[in-house]
């Protein structure tokens, strides 16, 4: 069984929103229809997004981290939304284990974003229908794009590679890869969610350098300059080379 | 959350309704056993049933306005398998359904007898469309309760008592008017059904104080930790990808005070419960004061199911705390 999904890096995401941009461009302008704005260039600018980067600030000053965290949906492989939507518009696809909605027979009852704990869903306030990501259906099966377009249009917008898309259930996926070496999580487990899309941690990235290592062994005076030619006959440093 | 005044309406409209018709049928069981006068079929029970008829049609008409698509509701019946809100769009018209059969058989003074029982009472149409009725009638309260007694994610709702309380409060809802219904049309009924009013009311404010009692001390499952899976005791967020708001943030905050959220509760357990257990014992006798009973619970009832909503916290919140 293939389910696919976004692994997010956290050590990387520069929080550029690029993801955002991208997300909406490609999903605005698809045979959906549009994702809906209301007053996009007044004081108080709304809208319909699948993906959003929000920003955290961890620890207290001055010793502080910044966090960017892209948020969209995360493809649950127990996804409560679809249970609860009176109509079915909400599935969840058996042969890639995206969540998707059908706005055709989506009702606008709002039931499925009060079955989310994540948030992930967002009502369309034009079109009156729920919306949310749809890992970009229409890219990664498409025939038309070339082969390296054929994947998210947030993977492909990132400038640091923070967003890896992939099969998480190939244990030898790139995702599943990250997934396994790097600690990555899912998001409020405590739900039992089982959320497809993982989280790759902050990381601290040191270079361990030992004090023998700055200063040779064999000139403890520090003294630098031509040392005396040994003879022949003694020992060399490596056995091979002579001074 | 932020609650929506068209599920408000539908809520509290049917659960009188269906309240109204367990009280019509208790009325009919009752005079059964001979314990309370035969009432006339046209100007009670045919009466009652089109009372019950007129709040269960304003329900309906009130949950349209929670949908954005109305035109497409009749689709919400095909998901009667998983969702308890699909399970409530077919009982509330099957319901509704069985109501007009029941009035309507008390209107036909349909009182054929279709079988008797060891005790040489007999059983006619109007007994058994009514049981059948009144299981509908629990159908329906389980339903719309179990909508959102379901979702675990709220914890609030996510318990035993917000079914409880639903049929309570619907039944003593429903009773009180069945008191003033009485008081007009079979005046030697109003004190029965105001004396099952207090009972049910009495109930009600012990099963509703029990649930509040139990939010008051609810331990959030979820934290910011969890939500965003960093271990440690301060994160503050500082953006939350969009600055005008959005639907994540109007869907699921009320926007209103602790002040105002404090004020509401003792408001509405004023009303809804306090007010008619003082008014009902006095007023058996008169109809007006009856009705004010039933008007004073029903405007506390909004209260309770505005604040009902507004006292659940949704996890989602978690991403939406604040933009620097």
């Amino acid at each position: 069984m293939t389910q696919l999904a976004l692994v997010i890096d956290l050590n990387v995401c520069v929080g550029c929103s690029a993801c955002v941009t991208s997300c909406k461009e490609w999903n605005t302008s698809g045979p959906a229809g549009p994702l809906c704005d209301s007053h996009p260039y007044a004081a108080n600018p709304t809208g319909t997004f699948f993906n959003r980067v929000q920003t955290f600030e961890v620890g207290e000053f001055p010793k502080t981290e910044t966090v960017h965290f892209p948020k969209s949906c995360l493809h649950c492989e127990d996804p409560p939304c679809v249970p609860v939507c009176p109509t079915g518009a909400s599935y969840k696809r058996k042969e890639d284990g995206i969540v998707l909605v059908d706005y055709d027979k989506c009702i606008g009852c709002k039931y499925c974003t009060w079955s989310c704990p994540y948030g992930a869903r967002e009502m369309d306030e034009q079109q009156k229908v729920m919306k949310k990501c749809t890992l970009c259906v229409d890219r990664i099966y498409s025939t038309s794009l070339p082969e390296r377009d054929r994947r998210p249009s947030c993977v492909l917008a990132c400038p640091t590679s923070a967003r890896l898309f992939g099969d998480v259930h190939d244990p030898e996926s790139v995702v599943s890869r990250a997934i396994r070496e790097n600690g990555g999580y899912a998001l409020m487990p405590e739900w039992g969610t089982q959320p497809a899309n993982h989280y790759l941690p902050r990381r601290k990235t040191t270079m361990a350098i030992h004090e023998d290592q700055l200063v040779r062994a064999d000139n403890p005076l520090k003294v630098d300059g031509k040392l005396p030619k040994p003879a022949k006959q003694e020992p060399t440093l490596d056995d091979v080379t002579s001074w | 959350m932020k609650p929506a005044f068209s599920v408000i309406f539908l809520t509290t409209l049917i659960g009188v309704g269906q309240g109204l018709l367990l009280a019509l049928y208790t009325g009919q069981l009752y005079s059964f056993f001979d314990l309370l006068p035969v009432q006339d079929s046209r100007s009670f029970y045919a009466a009652g049933s089109a009372l019950v008829l007129v709040f269960l049609c304003a329900g309906l008409i009130a949950s349209f306005f929670h949908l954005g698509r109305p035109e497409r509701a009749w689709r919400t019946a095909t998901q009667w398998r998983s969702s308890w809100l699909s399970r409530e769009v077919i009982a509330l018209p099957a319901f509704m359904g069985l109501v007009i059969l029941y009035g309507g058989a008390h209107w036909l003074d349909w009182h054929t007898p279709l079988f008797s029982l060891p005790g040489g009472r007999s059983i006619d149409p109007t007994l058994i469309l009514g049981a059948l009725s009144t299981l509908l009638c629990f159908t329906l309260f389980v339903s719309t309760a179990m909508i959102y007694a379901s979702l675990r994610f709220l914890q609030e709702w996510n318990s035993p008592l917000t079914v409880i309380n639903y049929i309570l409060l619907g039944g003593a809802s429903g009773f009180v008017l069945a008191g003033a219904f009485a008081a007009i049309v079979a005046p030697q009924l109003s004190g029965f059904y105001a004396g099952w009013a207090i009972i049910i009311t009495v109930l009600a404010l012990i099963s509703r104080s029990a649930s509040l009692l139990r939010n008051a001390h609810l331990k959030p499952k979820s934290s910011i930790r969890t939500a965003i899976g960093i271990k440690h005791p301060r994160i503050v967020q500082k953006a939350q990808g969009g600055m005008g708001g959005s639907f994540n943030t109007r869907e699921f905050f009320h926007g209103k005070s602790p002040g105002f959220m404090r004020v509401l509760k003792i408001s509405f357990l004023v009303l809804v419960f306090f007010v008619p257990i003082a008014l009902l014992p006095v007023a058996m006798k008169t109809p007006q004061l009856i009705i004010i009973a039933f008007i004073f619970q029903y405007i506390g009832l909004m209260a309770e199911r505005w604040f009902f909503f507004a006292d659940a916290n949704h996890p989602q919140n978690l991403y939406y705390q604040g933009i620097a």
